[in-house]
């Protein structure tokens, strides 16, 4: 099992985010994306859930071309973005219930989920009472939901207090045991053994070289 | 299975945001009830132009009630979370044109016998009216959710979406008047119900797959 891309490039309102990006994950893989502001890392998660289209290059899981088949794609990827997907008059516990529904999760699953974010007590509580940093975690208890192998995080710890942030962590170590892959933004270091980086700096720096 | 499951998510968003659609139903009437003021309560009159002012109305109230079926989704992240889901784009938005017909379509139908009371229609024609509702108005939803994926993240996207969906939606107005009115002269009506029923069923094909087309462009 592998989830590659060659020769990525990513070209967004007429402006080149990043060009000639590779990269391969294979299971109990961390990939940290690091670069400034604006070097294109929520680009390539985009691109790697399938959001957002590439100009040029290929992404593929094992053999088969990603392009080829996008629904299983989907079903073997949970994506957490800047956006928490929270919706005001739904209760925590039914704000993800509606996504478990949509992944066909048991609601075993909606209650550990809850648990490992320290959720358990706010179950009742409508989203528009959370706080940035609760709704975050909901956003997060989501990848608790489904078995899919690719974990997709965009500055997951955004709003995170330190408690939270070891759930996370704890989170993604489970994940790679059971041979997870994980790609990840992030400014802020984050304790995860051997994570290989990405410097997005280096695909957009090739680039302006070449002109 | 998926379709359910949208169906089932929206219908509780939108019981839990009842007032949204209590405000398009009552859109709709009060409009409705504007025309006698405007040209005279002169019974005959009124009657006459029932059939015309119902449907109009009702286009007019369901234009409101697009704008809401894709932004908030699109503004809180749930619809890139919804692209992302197993279910395929073209049946989310399918399930979502479903909820927008229970929800606005299925009250503003349940409205119009009210209104062609106030109006007088005459008797003969208000099981048509019925009819013509039941199948015209789940072509409106349908041709409304192609034009809300079309104006999403656009900038003054409400205006644009009426210019869009209005005369997307003339041939329904069309044959739902002509129908209601040839029940009233007591004509045939079966070749007005069988165009709407054709329009219901075109659009039911082409809408989600062109909605969901949108939808991609919109998160792209």
């Amino acid at each position: 099992m592998r989830f590659f891309g060659n020769n990525l490039t990513c070209i967004r309102g007429e402006r080149v985010v990043f060009a000639k990006l590779d990269f391969s994950v294979s299971p109990g893989d961390v990939i940290a994306l690091i670069g400034r502001n604006g070097s294109g890392k929520t680009s390539l998660l985009r691109v790697m859930a399938g959001l957002t289209r590439i100009a040029t290059g290929s992404l593929g899981w094992e053999d088969g071309a990603i392009a080829d088949d996008p629904e299983r794609h989907r079903k073997r990827l949970n994506y957490v973005g800047h956006l928490d997907s929270v919706k005001p008059v739904l209760t925590v516990r039914e704000n993800l219930t509606s996504w478990a529904r949509l992944r066909n999760a048991t609601d075993d699953r909606v209650t550990g989920g809850l648990e490992k974010f320290g959720l358990g007590r706010l179950a009742d509580i409508p989203g528009r009472y959370l706080s940035a940093g609760q709704r975050r975690r909901l956003s997060l208890a989501r990848l608790g939901l489904s078995a899919a192998p690719l974990w997709l995080l965009d500055e997951p710890t955004i709003a995170l207090d330190s408690e939270a942030v070891v759930a996370l962590n704890r989170a993604i170590a489970a994940h790679r045991e059971t041979g997870g892959m994980v790609v990840i933004a992030t400014h802020v270091p984050l304790d995860i053994d051997d994570a290989a980086p990405i410097d997005m700096g280096n695909f957009t720096a090739a680039l302006e070289d070449a002109h | 299975m998926g379709l359910i499951v949208v169906i089932k998510r929206e219908l509780r968003l939108a019981v839990r945001q009842a007032g949204d659609s209590a405000v398009i139903v009552m859109f709709f009437v009060l409009a409705a009830i504007l025309f006698p003021f405007g040209i005279g309560p002169e019974p005959n009159m009124l009657a006459r132009i029932a059939p015309g002012v119902i449907w109009t109305t009702a286009l007019l109230a369901a234009m409101l009630s697009f704008g809401r079926l894709f932004q908030p989704d699109f503004e809180d992240g749930s619809l890139e979370q919804l692209a992302l889901s197993p279910t395929s784009l073209e049946i989310a938005t399918l399930g979502k044109a479903v909820a927008h017909w229970l929800t606005t379509g299925l009250p503003l139908l349940i409205a119009a016998p009210l209104i062609a009371l106030v109006y007088r229609l005459p008797v003969e024609g208000y099981s048509v009216l019925l009819l013509t509702m039941i199948l015209g108005t789940p072509t409106i939803s349908l041709i409304g959710t192609v034009g809300a994926a079309l104006t999403l993240g656009a900038r003054r996207g409400g205006v644009l979406l009426s210019l869009l969906v209005l005369p997307l939606v003339i041939p329904v107005l069309i044959f739902g008047t002509a129908g209601i009115d040839a029940a009233i002269a007591g004509f045939a009506v079966k070749a007005h119900l069988m165009l709407l029923a054709a329009l219901l069923l075109g659009s039911l094909v082409i809408a989600p797959v062109a909605a969901a087309a949108a939808l991609r462009q919109a998160l792209d």
